[in-house]
């Protein structure tokens, strides 16, 4: 007995070495190493080009949509500004919001850009031409599709309901799908700023 | 979109492409050289060729795409995989090419291949074989399973690979060609018995999936729909595709087994009196 002593010992320390590596729990799901790291090349709204660079070192929220959504993108675009405003003071500064649009069609850029800045300021608007939002979409193993349009040309357009989260070094995090109130985000992105602030 | 992009994979897959070029490959040199009175007659061939495609098919073209973002084209996906196409390909009796292909394997290599068979046997236990079954169709369903497994290109393609892996051991087990008379391969009442008992359990977790008043695989709706189609009628297909093809599906299998338990019955008994003669 008193030889497997050490031995026991070495297995309650990495029991507890396991809980506490486990203590990190989200309200978002989990997404780490199931994703690639964060990477495009898209248009901004003044006709530059974006690239994730540009917002280095921050916390990034990918979200695809489209202006003329009716309903799903301005709620979640609202609540994830709620949320970054709910954030301590320090991390506000810290939150990326990235809108692209996949119906580049109807969303110029001026449009694009007067409906992000509706939300708030650290939320950029992109988009680019259907091949390349083909790719990006598929890196992230999401799709978008459009309807048949109606008589005055209106369609609807599905995309992702889902914000992906990245953290500050471009990994893929987490996922909030859609349900999640704004006091929730705030927690996890606080988390996730915490854990990494420079 | 011009045509030829829907028969391009959307999703490109080296060692996929790989292992269905080796196994066309192999089944008609295999044809070429072996003796004319082991070669399988053309409609064997068709029908091999035909379930060799037909996987290929869901895993290498714009199906892919539909699979992947559509809850019943992925349901339609399995069925293929893991039914019909290993249907197809175990009915056309493959046996004389791997005959063929077992007897160019030199000794010492044979020997070194001793554990696959090991593995084989244990995976072709009767028991083994149809919780296997059952529990993949279950496993990659589970929802949050289900929703890594679409969200990670890796383990989708895990969850296909062994969807298909699984139903060409499965089916072959079935429709095995060597009658459990003269061989040690399963006997009919038992397959029979089997391919009723993982009817149950696949026709449950279908009626569970169209009565399921919420959705159940969010994760189409998270990562958007191929086309703009209602989450409940894309749920609702999806159940019925894995309630009724794959409860029709065994009893088709049924059918067949009893046909071939019927055929054999007299030769069966002939042989065993003639025997029974000389003792």
């Amino acid at each position: 007995m008193t030889r497997l002593l050490p031995l026991c010992s070495v297995f309650v320390a990495l029991m507890l070495a396991g809980c506490a590596g486990n203590d990190e729990s989200w309200h978002g799901k989990d997404i780490s190493g199931l994703m690639p790291e964060l990477e495009f090349q898209l248009k901004g709204t003044n006709g530059n080009t974006v690239t994730p660079a540009d917002s280095e070192g921050t916390i990034r929220l990918l979200y695809f949509g489209f202006t003329s959504c009716p309903d799903v993108c301005p709620t979640t675009l609202t609540d994830l500004s709620r949320s970054i405003h709910q954030l301590p003071e320090e991390y506000q500064d810290d939150v990326t919001t990235l809108f692209v649009s996949v119906d580049p069609r109807r969303d110029t850029p001026e449009r694009l850009a007067s409906y992000v800045n509706f939300f708030g300021e650290r939320i950029v608007g992109l988009t680019a031409e259907e091949p390349t939002l083909r790719q990006l979409t598929k890196r992230y193993r999401t799709t978008f599709g459009y309807d048949e349009p109606d008589a005055s040309g209106n369609y609807n357009v599905s995309h992702s309901s889902a914000v992906y989260v990245f953290d500050r070094d471009g990994n893929a995090r987490l996922l909030l799908r859609p349900g999640l109130s704004p006091e929730q985000i705030s927690e996890d992105l606080a988390q996730l700023a915490q854990e990494s602030s420079p | 979109m011009p045509v030829s992009s829907y028969l391009l994979p959307y999703d490109f897959s080296p060692l996929t492409i790989l292992s269905f070029v080796l196994v066309l490959g192999f089944y008609g040199v295999a044809l070429l050289k072996m003796p004319e009175q082991d070669r399988p007659g053309s409609g064997r061939i068709v029908t091999f060729t035909l379930g060799v495609m037909l996987c290929y098919a869901v895993m290498q073209t714009r199906f892919d795409y539909y699979s992947q973002y559509m809850f019943f084209v992925h349901r339609g996906q399995h069925l293929i995989l893991h039914h019909l196409g290993p249907i197809l390909i175990a009915l056309s009796n493959p046996l004389p090419v791997m005959r063929f292909w077992h007897q160019k394997i030199s000794p010492s290599v044979r020997y070194w291949l001793q554990p696959l068979g090991w593995i084989y046997r244990l995976l072709q236990q009767p028991v083994i074989a149809s919780v296997l079954f059952v529990g993949l169709i279950y496993f990659w369903l589970w929802p949050p399973i289900h929703f890594d497994a679409m969200l990670s290109r890796q383990l989708y393609w895990i969850m296909n690979w062994s969807m298909l892996l699984d139903g060409l051991l499965f089916w072959w087990l079935i429709f095995d060609p060597r009658s459990p008379a003269l061989t040690n391969a399963l006997g009919y009442g038992k397959r029979i018995l089997l391919l009723a008992l993982v009817a149950i359990p696949q026709m449950i977790l279908g009626a569970w999936i169209v009565f399921s008043r919420g959705m159940v695989y969010d994760v189409y709706e998270v990562c958007g729909r191929a086309w703009p189609m209602p989450p409940e009628t894309d749920q609702l297909l999806g159940g019925l595709l894995t309630w009724i093809p794959p409860a029709m599906m065994s009893i088709i299998g049924i059918l067949i087994v009893l046909r071939r338990a019927m055929h054999e019955d007299g030769k069966f008994s002939k042989r065993r009196s003639l025997a029974g003669g000389s003792a």
